[in-house]
C-alpha cells in the first residue's frame, strides 16, 4: 500500500517537472497531456487507498526520510492516509484530474500552455503534501507551496498589470496569516515538544485552557488567511484575475479549503476550547452572509461564483466551529464538485463570449451552449441545496447542526444565506442563459466549448447530484477518526418543518430570481435606474468599501512609510554611510597615484621618508616600552 | 686625542647623511651609483668600528661582504647604464618614467 502512497503523492510532481522542461517553448499538446495522464494515475492510487482505508478501517503511516533531527526536535518527512487525508486526496486528485482535461482545452490558445501544466501539476503536490503529511511542518511546507502555485497562477498572465497585483495581494494577504499559523505551531512545538499530529495532540488535554486558546487562536488565523476569511477576504475576489481553470480548482475546490481541512485535523484541539469554536462558527456564520450579499448585486461572473466560495467557506466554518467536523468535511466535498463545475461552465461561457464576464451583456445563451447550459443550472441546483442534489445533504445538515446545538442566531444567519445563495446563482443562470440575446448589440458569436471538455466536467457532474446519496457510507468512514456525533433534530414534526419550509425559500428564492432576470426585459445596467442609486447597491457594489478603506489605511500609509524610509533612513543614513567608506577608499587612491610617476628620484624620496618615517616610529615604540613599561 | 668609537660613528653617519641626500638629489645615473657607494661604505665604516671596539671579528667580515656586493651591484648597474646610454642616448632619471602608474 505504501507504494500507492507514494505514487498519489509524486505523480503530480514529475508531471509538473515534465511539463517544467517545456515551460519556455511555444505550446506542446504533450506538455499537457502528460500531467494530465500522470494526476490520473495519482487518482487511481488514491482511490485504491480509499478502498484499503474503507475495507480494513485503518490508516497508512510511512515515514519517508528524517528531515530535521538536532536535540529534542525530530521532524520526518511522514506521510499519514487515514479517512481524513483519504477524503481530501479523493477530491484534489479527481477536481484536478477534471481541471487539467479541461485545461488542455481552455488554454489551447495560450502561449503559455505548458508553463500553465507545469505550475498547475505543481500545485496539485504542493496541496496533496499539505493534505497528507503527518505533522504541523510537513503542513506548513504544503501551505506555502500551495500559496506559492496560487500565486503562479493568480498572475500568470503576468503582463496584465491587475493579474500580477492580484498575485502579490494573494501572495500578502496570506502571509500575514501565515505568520499567525507559524506562532501557532511555535506554540505546539513549545507546550508538547513535538510537532506529530498524534503525539501532540495526545499531550494537549492536560496544557492549560489558556494555552491551547492561543495555539487554537493563531492556528485559526493561518486557516483565515488561507480560506479568506473575514477580514482577510479581499483576495479572494480579485484572485479570478487567473484563468478560469485555476480558479475552479484552487480557488473553489481546493486551496481555499485547507483551512477548513486545518480546523478538522486539529479537532482534538479545537474540542477543548469550545470558545474560540463558537468563534470560528460566528465568524463563519458572517461571512456567509456578508459573502452572500456581496455576490447579489456584483456584475462580474466570476466574482459572483468567488463570493459564492466565501459564503461556503463560512458554511463550513460554522460546522468546523460547533464541533461537526465531519459535516463540515462533507460541506467541502460536495462544494468542491458542483462549485468547480460551475467555474468551469463559467470558464465555458466566458470563451463563448470573448472574455466578456458581464452577466448583463449575454442572455439567450442556454440556445447554442446545451451542454454548459444544463452542467450550471445543475450545478447552481446544487448550490442551492435543492433535494436531491449534493447541496441539500451537506447544507441542510449545517443548518441542522446549528439548530440542534440551539445556536439559533447562527442558524438564521445561514437559512437567510440559504435563500440568498438561491437567489443569486440564479440571477447568474438567468441573466447568462436565459431572456434576450442582448449579445447581439456586442456583436459576440458565440459558441460551445470542445466536446472533451463537456466530457471532462461530467464526471463532476455526477458527483454533483450523487455525492449526497453516498452521506452515510462517508459517515461511517470518517467516524473512525472524527467525533461521531449525530446530529438530529428530536421531534419529527420539527424536522420536516425546518427541510420543507427551508425547501420552500429556496425555491422561492429561485423563483423570484427567474422572474426578474429571466421572464422581465433586462437593460445592460448604465447607473441610471432607482436600485442602483440607492445607498444599499452601491454598498454591496462596491464590497462594503472594504477594499477601499484597506487601499486608504493601510496600503497607502505604508507605501508613505516606505517612501519616507527610503529617503530618510536608507538614501540619508544606510546609502550614506556605505558610499562614505567607499568614496573615501577611492579618494585615497585618486590621491595617492601621483606617487607612482615612475620617476625614480620621487621614488627614492619616498621611500627614504617612510624608512624615516618607520624608524622614528620603532624610536618612539622603543622609549614607550622602557619609559612608560606599556 | 684619542681616536674613539664615536669619531668614527659620527663620520658614518656624516657619509650616510650625505649618501642619502645624494640617493635623492642626483639627477644623473651614474652619480646615483656614487650616492649609493657612499651609503654603503658609511655602513662598512660602522661595522668595522664596531667590530674593533668590541675585539670581534664579525663585523669586520661583513664589511667584506658588503663591498663584495657593492662590487658585482655595481658591476650589473654600469652594465644597464651602458645598455640604456646606447639606446636613448642619455642617463637622465627625468627620461625614465615607463612604470608610471
Amino acid at each position: 500500500m505504501e507504494m500507492f502512497l507514494y505514487i498519489a503523492l509524486f505523480a503530480p510532481l514529475v508531471g509538473s517537472l515534465f511539463a517544467a522542461l517545456f515551460a519556455a517553448s511555444p505550446k506542446t499538446l504533450i506538455a499537457g497531456v502528460v500531467p494530465s495522464l500522470l494526476l490520473f494515475i495519482s487518482f487511481i492510487a488514491s482511490s485504491i487507498l480509499l478502498a484499503y482505508v474503507l475495507q480494513t478501517g485503518g490508516a497508512i503511516h510511512v515515514e519517508m526520510m528524517t528531515w530535521m533531527a538536532t536535540g529534542d526536535l525530530y521532524i520526518p518527512f511522514g506521510f499519514v492516509v487515514d479517512q481524513v487525508s483519504v477524503t481530501m486526496m479523493m477530491v484534489v486528485t479527481l477536481v484536478s484530474t477534471v481541471v487539467h482535461v479541461y485545461s488542455i482545452g481552455y488554454m489551447d490558445h495560450d502561449k503559455g500552455f505548458n508553463r500553465f501544466f507545469a505550475w498547475l501539476s505543481a500545485f496539485v503536490f504542493s496541496m496533496m503534501i499539505l493534505v497528507m503529511s503527518d505533522n504541523f511542518a510537513g503542513l506548513f511546507i504544503g501551505w506555502e507551496g500551495v500559496g506559492l502555485c496560487s500565486w503562479g497562477l493568480i498572475g500568470f498572465w503576468y503582463h496584465k498589470e491587475s493579474a500580477t497585483w492580484a498575485a502579490n495581494e494573494a501572495f500578502i494577504m496570506n502571509r500575514i496569516a501565515d505568520l499567525g499559523m507559524l506562532i501557532g505551531i511555535f506554540l505546539v512545538y513549545w507546550n508538547t515538544g513535538t510537532l506529530q499530529y498524534e503525539q501532540a495532540f495526545a499531550v494537549m488535554p492536560s496544557l492549560d485552557t489558556e494555552i491551547l486558546t492561543w495555539m487554537g487562536i493563531f492556528l485559526f488565523i493561518g486557516a483565515m488567511g488561507k480560506s479568506a476569511q473575514f477580514p482577510l477576504h479581499t483576495w479572494l475576489a480579485d484572485a479570478m484575475e487567473g484563468p478560469t481553470p485555476v480558479s475552479a480548482l484552487i480557488h473553489a475546490a481546493t486551496m481555499v479549503t485547507a483551512g477548513v481541512y486545518l480546523v478538522v485535523r486539529a479537532n482534538p484541539l479545537y474540542d477543548l476550547i469550545p470558545d474560540v469554536g463558537l468563534f470560528i462558527a460566528s465568524l463563519g456564520a458572517f461571512v456567509a452572509m456578508f459573502a452572500a450579499s456581496m455576490a447579489l448585486v456584483n456584475r462580474d461572473m466570476k466574482r459572483i461564483i468567488a463570493y459564492s466560495t466565501l459564503s461556503q467557506l463560512g458554511y463550513m466554518f460554522v460546522a468546523a466551529g460547533l464541533g461537526a467536523y465531519w459535516v463540515a468535511l462533507f460541506h467541502l466535498m460536495a462544494h468542491a464538485f458542483f462549485k468547480a463545475l460551475l467555474f468551469l461552465g463559467a470558464g465555458n461561457v466566458m470563451h463563448a463570449m470573448h472574455d466578456e464576464l458581464d452577466p448583463f451583456k449575454m442572455g439567450g445563451l442556454s440556445k447554442v451552449m446545451k451542454g454548459t447550459f444544463v452542467m450550471m443550472t445543475l450545478a447552481s441546483v446544487a448550490l442551492a441545496g435543492l433535494f436531491p442534489l449534493a447541496g441539500f445533504f451537506s447544507k441542510d445538515l449545517i443548518l441542522e447542526v446549528g439548530f440542534v446545538q440551539h445556536h439559533y442566531i447562527i442558524y438564521s444567519v445561514l437559512l437567510f444565506t440559504a435563500g440568498l445563495t438561491a437567489f443569486y446563482s440564479f440571477r447568474l443562470v438567468a441573466l447568462i442563459f436565459h431572456g434576450e440575446e442582448r449579445y447581439k448589440l456586442f456583436g459576440i458569436h458565440p459558441h460551445e466549448a470542445y466536446k472533451f471538455m463537456l466530457i471532462a466536467m461530467s464526471p463532476l457532474l455526477l458527483l454533483a447530484i450523487v455525492a449526497g446519496a453516498m452521506k452515510m457510507t462517508y459517515f461511517e468512514m470518517v467516524t473512525a477518526v472524527l467525533p461521531a456525533t449525530e446530529y438530529h433534530i428530536h421531534s419529527e414534526i420539527t424536522y420536516w418543518i425546518m427541510t420543507i419550509g427551508t425547501q420552500l425559500f429556496v425555491i422561492a428564492a429561485i423563483a423570484f430570481a427567474y422572474k426578474k432576470y429571466a421572464l422581465s426585459k433586462v437593460d445592460v445596467p448604465d447607473g441610471s435606474s432607482d436600485m442602483e442609486k440607492s445607498f444599499i447597491y452601491k454598498l454591496l457594489y462596491n464590497q462594503y468599501y472594504i477594499p477601499r478603506f484597506y487601499e486608504n489605511y493601510f496600503v497607502k500609509p505604508y507605501r508613505e512609510m516606505s517612501h519616507a524610509f527610503w529617503k530618510e533612513m536608507d538614501i540619508l543614513l544606510v546609502d550614506a554611510t556605505v558610499d562614505g567608506i567607499a568614496k573615501f577608499i577611492y579618494n585615497t587612491g585618486e590621491n595617492t597615484r601621483d606617487m607612482q610617476s615612475g620617476n625614480l628620484s620621487t621614488m627614492l624620496k619616498w621611500m627614504v621618508a617612510g624608512t624615516v618615517a618607520l624608524l622614528s616610529l620603532a624610536v618612539v615604540f622603543a622609549l614607550a616600552v622602557r619609559y612608560l613599561g606599556v | 686625542m684619542e681616536i674613539g668609537l664615536n669619531h668614527y660613528l659620527v663620520l658614518s653617519t656624516i657619509l650616510f647623511a650625505i649618501g642619502l641626500i645624494g640617493v635623492m638629489r642626483r639627477k644623473n645615473l651614474l652619480l646615483l651609483f656614487f650616492a649609493t657607494e657612499i651609503l654603503l661604505n658609511s655602513v662598512n665604516i660602522a661595522f668595522a668600528a664596531i667590530s674593533h671596539y668590541y675585539g670581534d671579528l664579525t663585523g669586520q667580515m661583513f664589511a667584506f661582504f658588503v663591498i663584495a656586493i657593492a662590487a658585482s651591484e655595481v658591476a650589473v648597474g654600469l652594465g644597464l647604464l651602458i645598455v640604456w646610454h646606447k639606446r636613448h642616448g642619455n642617463i637622465d632619471l627625468e627620461t625614465m618614467t615607463s612604470m608610471r602608474g
